[in-house]
């Protein structure tokens, strides 16, 4: 994985992490290529946008766009249901998931996501044992 | 408001974001940030001492305005502090802020990597995941430097909990893909691999990753790997949907270990033991089968899951392209994916498909879904679906349905996305000619591609077209007649005029017979058009009307009133002025004879790899473009042992001039906009040394062929130099610094041809002589010359001598291998002298051997890039040059000049995309010289600031002269 960014239909990111180096205004500049890509296509297309030398996958909930960036030869319905295994520990963790809950603890956010994802490899995918480690962590003070 | 509302949050964080979610205006949020940043800095300046939950309460909110797209400059020592709390909450904050802001300021990174050695020895596992994660996520060298050698230990240690080994293995992953060169190999290693033993499948997905990283670079080390993964796997595919309980996911057993085991095993051949190999077998099966079996949910995500595993199976088997059976089992399910109503499954089929149609086992499978495939193309809604669709159809292409394939190609281009034109262009007019059985139907096609879709075809198809129609001269007749009745038409395409152009002006005579097509006809049908050309094109209309002064003597009055009009002769475009009074004071002083001389039809071409297949190569990358003859080649090889390369004769393949050897890129110095005399100036010596034996109506047409007219402005003419038996050419042909085949040479008599294979240190090179008349040469020596200094330098070259007698048309080889024992400046001298009809030859010229040859080039990330940069800035290790563009600034042509120049090219590492940085290795049998480049264009200036940064002096400036000569 090269970078996971989440973003609402008009563009502002809720989510942005990088597992590649980028300079800011590179992130600034992918963050709305990515937004430029995905949003013109409709519920008919594939979930699969081929991006720079990269390929986004990604899936609509709601308005938010989930957008995963791999390489080519990466398997595309692994992360496709990778993003979704992520927005249901999400969806578990904040008791029915919307938008704000992602701006309000964006923070913890980041910690659901490195439970899952790490080093830009797919690091546990077992949704019982995210949760338990996340509520173990939320217990700690 | 959840988060406020659960209370396990900072309540000041939480107003502060409604804050700003209230802001009206941008002005009103920059306003609010302000106002909190002066807030946040009064606190961290202030006397009082700031307790834990306030310090990780605004190191949150500058995060948060980090975030926002607003610049932080402070701050970070706070959240370096938070770092040893003992609260996590406290340190999830801290590590958080360090990972999203990571910072080179070295005071700090020393007290972070001393916070993250604490944590890592804490034994508390929560804290040593939290350490984990920001070594994995910052992955510095720094952090490589400091922590490479701990993590192994800490991954393998037997006490280590299963979560932390989980971000271990992960964390060692990205320093690995950051620092290889830190990460030692060691003990460590074979217990790792045991990992894919182990019984947490967190663990073993986490470590999955990992050794399929490392087998990529160290196949040998991790070999074992092959059996456990095997067995791993075949463990999960047969167990019973609810063993995995955890790793369950909608009734698919873990889907996603599965697929990484699967990439594991793509990283080896089929296993060579039976048994291990026929488990896998068995594994490859049971997920074939699976996918036949009736779905246990009716979820999409029950299906994508299962799936997601198929498509790594398929991928391992064509990877494996040993199982005939499953190939063509694998070609079946994907066959049935092609109707599904799952768009995803469509596009992913398709994509699967385009490597099956490359196995010569699964090719006529593939060929059977011909009309679904072009079915998807007419009816697809998604444009990257239609683009598989496309790649497919050129990938299963053979000759039995080339007709049918090509010509669904021409009827999609008509409506296809402006997008994918060009492509498709390039595809059909590969296709056409690689599978033309019949030359009037391939000459058709490509003026349908230029009818349809003229805008995007580029220089290479036409150029192509009038290669092979100049080379065959069956086709000649027909090309002439067909271009004529194109033309006309009232608008035609620009690229329909030039071909028109060239091939009347070649062979229009071919159909002057004709009352219809009658010379003047021709004539009046080309001019017509020429006012709404371009500069180049009527240039070469220009040529054309010189060459029909010669084919047609009745049109010459005609032709000479043209040229001498004032429009013309007076013409604002210096080329075009110029041609204009050449051709028309040619057209008056010359002879017949010198005429029919100078004016001669094209000499055919020498056969060289399809410029267009360079250019597609060059589009799409080589690996993506399937050539299914080379790799059926390839294959053969691999089973015969490797055939000799047979570089003088046409290649198998069935393309009309032989797909040659040659390297896709560059296929000679990129064309020139400068005209056709102007060409003769610049052109390479060999060209100029050499005798035209024909005008060539393009001087654009084919670079390395360029043979242009070489008329004085004189008031007589001579007509073709004189031909001179010694001739001399000392300067070095700069095309051949960053090529490696091609012709090095040639004139009249003799013609000399290069292959040559370089290897750190070693070379290897092959020169083939041909003899261009029919009569035999006699006592024919070739010899090398080098300066005693460059003999130390490059040892050998040894030469094997050749027969002293080359028989008329004949070609022979010798073959020169090189050492480079140390960095050189010279090169050597080709001398050959030979006896002719009485008369003796003599011949000289630079054999491209230059120390660039030595290459290997060396990818490396932006950081270490620069890195080595600053270390190599002593005055004398860098060589900087500063000059002028002598060709058009073409990225791509210079992108491809780096990479044939021999260093790496290095993507998206200098902070400026306009320029190129590359890296690079010069072997030597003494040392080894790392060599960094770096190429500024200007374009408003049309100038170029070259720097070479090497560790020795001599061969930075040696670099720098080559490679300042090519743009």
């Amino acid at each position: 994985i090269r970078f996971i960014l989440i973003q609402n239909r008009a563009g502002k990111t809720r989510l942005a992490k990088w597992y590649m180096q980028f300079d800011d205004d590179e992130k600034q500049k992918l963050i709305e290529e990515v937004h430029a890509v995905v949003t013109v296509r409709d519920a008919k297309h594939t979930n699969f946008v081929e991006f720079r030398n990269f390929k986004i996958i990604y899936r609509r909930y709601a308005g938010l766009y989930f957008c995963i960036c791999v390489d080519v030869n990466d398997n595309n319905l692994a992360y496709l249901e990778a993003i979704h295994n992520f927005v249901e520990v999400l969806n578990e963790y904040f008791h029915n998931v919307c938008e704000l809950d992602l701006v309000f603890n964006f923070y913890k956010v980041y910690t659901v996501v490195d439970e899952m994802f790490l080093a830009g490899e797919i690091r546990e995918t077992s949704q019982t044992k995210v949760l338990k480690q996340l509520l173990m962590l939320q217990s700690l003070e | 408001m959840p988060a406020v509302s659960k209370g396990d949050g900072m309540r000041g964080l939480a107003v502060f974001i409604s804050d700003i979610r209230n802001c009206k205006s941008k002005e009103a949020e920059i306003k609010r940030i302000n106002k909190e940043l002066a807030n946040i800095r009064s606190k961290f300046k202030g006397d009082k001492a700031l307790d834990g939950y306030s310090k990780k309460k605004y190191v949150c909110k500058l995060l948060f305005i980090f975030l926002l797209g607003h610049d932080i400059d402070f701050g970070h020592m706070e959240a370096v502090n938070l770092l040893s709390s003992n609260r996590y909450t406290e340190k999830q904050i801290g590590y958080l802020f360090i990972s999203v802001l990571v910072n080179s300021n070295s005071e700090l990174i020393r007290l972070i990597n001393n916070a993250i050695k604490n944590d890592l020895a804490s034994r508390n596992p929560t804290f040593m995941g939290l350490a984990l994660h920001c070594i994995a996520n910052v992955g510095s060298r720094e952090m490589a430097e400091a922590f490479a050698g701990e993590i192994p230990r800490i991954l393998v240690a037997g006490d280590t909990m299963d979560s932390v080994k989980q971000s271990a293995a992960l964390c060692l992953l990205r320093l690995y893909r950051t620092s290889p060169d830190l990460v030692p190999m060691g003990d460590w290693t074979s217990r790792v691999v045991h990992l894919l033993n182990d019984q947490h499948l967190g663990v073993v997905t986490a470590a999955t990753s990992l050794i399929t990283t490392l087998a990529q670079k160290n196949p040998e080390e991790f070999k074992t790997s092959v059996s456990l993964a095997v067995s791993r796997l075949s463990r999960i595919v047969t167990s019973a949907s609810t063993d995995l309980q955890d790793y369950t996911y909608y009734f698919v057993p873990a889907p996603w270990l599965s697929v990484k085991l699967l990439r594991l095993l793509q990283c080896y051949p089929p296993p060579e033991d039976p048994a291990v190999r026929g488990r896998l077998t068995e594994c490859l099966e049971a997920i074939l089968n699976k996918a036949q079996e009736p779905p246990k949910s009716k979820k999409v995500q029950h299906s994508n899951a299962k799936n997601a595993v198929l498509f790594e199976a398929i991928s391992l088997v064509i990877h494996h392209d040993s199982e005939p059976n499953l190939l063509v089992r694998a070609c079946n399910q994907l066959g049935q994916f092609l109707q599904h109503r799952e768009t995803n499954l469509r596009y992913l089929a398709l994509e699967s498909m385009c490597t099956l149609a490359s196995s010569e086992f699964s090719h006529e499978a593939v060929k059977a879904h011909i009309e679904t495939v072009i079915n998807a193309l007419k009816t697809e809604r998604d444009v990257s679906v239609r683009q598989r669709a496309v790649d497919l159809l050129y990938a299963m292409c053979d000759r039995s349905n080339a007709q049918q394939i090509v010509a669904e190609m021409l009827s999609y281009l008509e409506t296809a996305d402006y997008s994918i034109r060009e492509e498709i262009v390039l595809k059909v007019a590969i296709l056409a000619e690689k599978y033309a059985v019949d030359y009037t139907w391939y000459v058709d096609t490509i003026l349908n591609l230029i009818r349809i879709a003229g805008d995007y075809v580029s220089e290479e198809v036409w150029y192509r077209v009038i290669q092979i129609v100049i080379n065959r001269d069956d086709v000649q007749g027909y090309a002439a007649k067909t271009v004529f009745e194109a033309l006309q038409a009232s608008a035609c395409h620009e690229n329909l005029v030039k071909v028109g152009g060239y091939i009347l002006g070649e062979f229009g005579n071919l159909i002057a017979g004709d009352p219809r097509s009658s010379p003047l006809t021709q004539f009046h049908l080309l001019h017509s058009k020429f006012h709404l050309c371009s500069v180049p094109t009527r240039a070469l209309l220009l040529s054309t009307y010189i060459k029909f002064v010669n084919l047609f003597p009745e049109v010459k009055g005609t032709i000479q009133d043209v040229l001498r009009s004032d429009s013309q002769l007076k013409n604002a475009d210096v080329e075009l002025q110029q041609r204009a009074v050449e051709y028309l004071r040619l057209s008056t002083v010359a002879s017949t004879d010198i005429l029919a001389t100078v004016l001669e039809e094209m000499p055919p071409f020498p056969e060289r790899e399809s410029s267009i297949l360079a250019k597609l190569k060059k589009k799409k990358g080589p690996s993506t473009v399937t050539d299914l003859e080379e790799a059926k080649r390839e294959r053969s090889a691999d089973v015969n042992g490797g055939p000799e390369p047979a570089p003088s004769t046409p290649s198998p393949s069935a393309d009309l001039l032989g797909l040659g050897a040659a390297p896709p890129v560059p296929a000679g110095p990129p064309p020139s906009s400068g005209g056709l005399l102007v060409d003769v100036f610049s052109d390479s010596p060999s060209a100029s040394a050499s005798c035209p034996r024909g005008a060539s109506l393009s001087p654009e047409c084919v670079p390395a062929r360029r043979q242009p007219v070489s008329i004085p402005v004189a008031p007589h003419p001579a007509g073709p130099a004189p031909w001179t038996p010694l001739t001399h050419t000392l300067f070095l042909v700069p095309r051949f610094v960053c090529k490696n085949n091609g012709v090095l040479f040639e004139n009249q008599l003799l013609q000399i041809g290069l292959k040559s294979e370089f290897r750190q240190n070693l070379g290897r090179m092959f020169i083939f002589y041909g003899n261009k008349t029919s009569t035999q040469f006699l006592n024919f020596t070739p010899t090398l010359i080098c300066s005693d200094d460059l003999q130390a330098n490059i040892l050998g070259p040894v030469t094997k001598p050749v027969d002293p007698a080359v028989d008329g048309g004949a070609q022979v080889q010798q073959a020169v291998n090189i050492e480079c024992v140390s960095d050189f400046t010279e090169a050597p001298v080709l001398n050959i002298q030979f006896r002719y009809g009485g008369t003796f030859q003599n011949v000289s010229v630079k054999l491209p051997i230059t120390l660039n040859k030595f290459f290997q080039p060396t990818e490396m990330a932006s950081q270490d890039f620069f890195q080595r940069w600053k270390q190599l800035s002593n005055p004398q290790q860098e060589v900087q040059s500063i000059f002028k563009a002598k060709h058009p600034m073409d990225t791509e042509v210079t992108k491809a000049k780096i990479i044939g120049f021999g260093s790496a090219l290095l993507e998206e590492v200098d902070p400026n995309p306009a320029n190129f940085v590359g890296a690079g290795i010069i072997h030597t049998r003494t040392a080894q010289i790392g060599c960094l480049l770096r190429l500024e264009p200007n374009l408003q200036a049309q100038m170029y600031r070259l720097t070479l940064r090497t560790s020795r002096e001599t061969v930075s400036q040696r670099l720098c002269e080559l490679l300042s000569e090519q743009f």
